[in-house]
């Protein structure tokens, strides 16, 4: 056991970004290759540029759209972050409720399993019609629902799965409930929470810009792109579908920064085991 | 035993489940402890020692029967926190370093951060873990976890240590070697231990009495006291006496299983001297 006469592991920053670059350089160059496999894809059969333009196309439509992608992806940003926050926090917050009282969880968890499994995105439009195609809400609430149904079903698992000895443990110590909450069964569910939390990110990005296909203003990402395919500018399609895809990952890299900084327990003990 | 015991079981009894699949964990159970005596509870699987111990422990409540701690009830002491828990797995929190995880039952009563944190390194001092509070459990092997449980177990200086098997998930080496520390702590504290194991020479080599449960309905059928000198070391497990009183338990259970299926007349006559021992 030579782990368990190791101090603790401490890394300096240096190490942690030299190891991160280790990490991810497998992915970027494999990333890399594939951009030059889709650029001289396209040039050799001759695709046409409506069918499929090649990276280099989009990388010049990218410089030449900037301003009106950014602030279409400023616009989209705000419904995801807002559709976000509403859904993780409602998610939470019915989560911790669901957990606490077997009434509910006989009802109401069967319920959101079910609805977990429905493709809510179908609902977009209706959502467009309560809250108006041009209010940024009507996306944000798509965004929402999409996040809260795993979030919440996810606090539950993670607030109830707990060690049956841990409880005992705590009823020896005459502990009460709430002692029990916030020092079992909340820093149990953290992870449970976490995994729901990256899965969101992704959720509320596709719920905010599909939801944005159905109708919304100029100015957002989801319109943009159903406008420039409109024309045939395919490229400039293409181009707003690389910020998408940046929000999507730049979201979810958030959060898995976040979790380490909020539980650097469970990623260090992950290393280990 | 004159004194008045810290732990009095009269007449317990529990049964599991409904009228139909009812099962008798326990049955008439009487069982006296004075303070400071180290009780082990041996017995096949299914004879309720566990279950015996989360009733004196009130994690549980019996059927029927009293169960009475230090002139309390069982809940009273449970509320007055006279129990330290140790169970079969370590059940430590990895989100707490080894010393948060003795300052947890600390924390629960409320006890001001200088000197849980004091409280918390004399129990590792005692467990002799003290180079290891910074660490995270799962940075620990088997036994120094239960370890730090037996120290978070008496942190709150309890009247009475329930231990559910906690050797039992150890190698030999490490169970034999935990046998003495405890042997070490239980001197150092004067704690009533009362000790659930599957092992004879466990429950022989640490106990002040051994109590022999049978199953179906799980029950008490032999108390063997252990009188073997109590300052006790390696080479205990070599005496004459030590031997003698693990082949006493060893005869003591195979009495409690009842008649043999194949009806082995070796069992029937080894039976016959439990009963009448």
């Amino acid at each position: 056991m030579s782990v368990a006469l190791a101090e603790p592991p401490r890394r300096s920053a240096a190490a942690w970004v030299g190891s991160g670059i280790r990490d991810w350089l497998p992915a970027a160059v494999l990333f890399a290759g594939f951009l030059v496999c889709w650029e001289v894809l396209v040039a050799v059969f001759q695709i046409k540029q409506f069918i499929l333009p090649g990276p280099l196309a989009i990388a010049a439509a990218w410089r030449a759209e900037l301003p009106a992608l950014w602030a279409a992806t400023t616009y989209t940003l705000t419904e995801i972050l807002a559709g976000l926050g509403i859904g993780v926090i409602a998610g939470i917050l019915a989560g911790v409720v669901t957990a606490r009282f077997a009434t509910l969880r006989d009802s109401f968890l069967p319920f959101a399993i079910a609805a977990n499994s429905v493709p809510i995105i179908a609902f977009a439009p209706i959502f467009n019609n309560w809250f108006g195609i041009a209010n940024p809400l009507s996306k944000a609430m798509i965004a929402a629902v999409l996040c809260f149904f795993p979030v919440m079903i996810n606090t539950v698992r993670g607030l109830r799965n707990v060690d049956p000895a841990a409880l005992e443990l705590m009823r020896s110590y005459a502990a009460g409930e709430w002692d029990v909450f916030r020092r079992v069964r909340v820093p149990n569910a953290l992870p449970f929470i976490f995994t729901a939390l990256r899965l969101a990110t992704t959720l509320a990005t596709i719920g905010a810009v599909v939801g944005e296909y159905f109708g919304a203003p100029k100015v957002s990402l989801g319109q943009y792109v159903a406008t420039a395919f409109g024309y045939l500018s395919v490229e400039n399609a293409w181009a707003a579908i690389v910020f998408t895809a940046a929000i999507g990952i730049t979201l979810y890299l958030l959060v898995v920064l976040l979790e380490r900084l909020v539980m650097p327990w469970y990623n260090a003990r992950a290393e280990v085991t | 035993m004159t004194a008045a015991p810290v732990v009095e079981l009269a007449g317990v009894s529990k049964r599991f489940g409904g009228s139909a699949g009812a099962v008798d964990a326990l049955s008439g159970i009487d069982l006296r402890i004075g303070r400071g005596e180290f009780v082990s509870l041996i017995g096949p699987s299914g004879c309720g020692k566990s279950t015996l111990l989360r009733i004196v422990g009130d994690l549980i409540a019996p059927t029927s029967g009293s169960v009475t701690v230090n002139g309390k009830t069982a809940a009273q002491a449970r509320l007055d926190r006279d129990y330290g828990m140790v169970f079969q797995v370590p059940v430590l929190f990895d989100w707490r370093t080894v010393q948060k995880n003795v300052e947890l039952p600390l924390e629960i009563i409320g006890m001001p951060k200088p000197e849980r944190a004091a409280k918390a390194s004399s129990m590792l001092a005692l467990v002799e873990l003290s180079a290891f509070a910074g660490h995270r459990p799962w940075q620990l092997s088997g036994g120094m976890q239960q370890r730090v449980a037996i120290a978070r177990a008496l942190a709150l200086d309890p009247a009475i240590l329930l231990m559910d098997e906690p050797f039992g998930a150890l190698d030999e080496m490490t169970r034999e070697r935990m046998n003495l520390e405890l042997l070490r702590i239980w001197e150092r504290t004067g704690t009533t231990v009362i000790f659930v194991t599957h092992s004879i020479p466990e429950a022989v080599f640490l106990s002040t009495r051994v109590v022999v449960m049978s199953a179906r309905p799980g029950r008490i059928t032999h108390v063997v006291d252990v009188d073997l000198p109590r300052e006790r070391n390696v080479d205990t497990r070599e005496m004459e006496r030590y031997f003698e009183l693990v082949t006493e338990v060893r005869e003591a259970l195979r009495a409690g299983e009842g008649p043999p299926a194949d009806g082995d007349p070796a069992s029937g006559r080894v039976r016959a001297e439990g009963l009448s021992g």
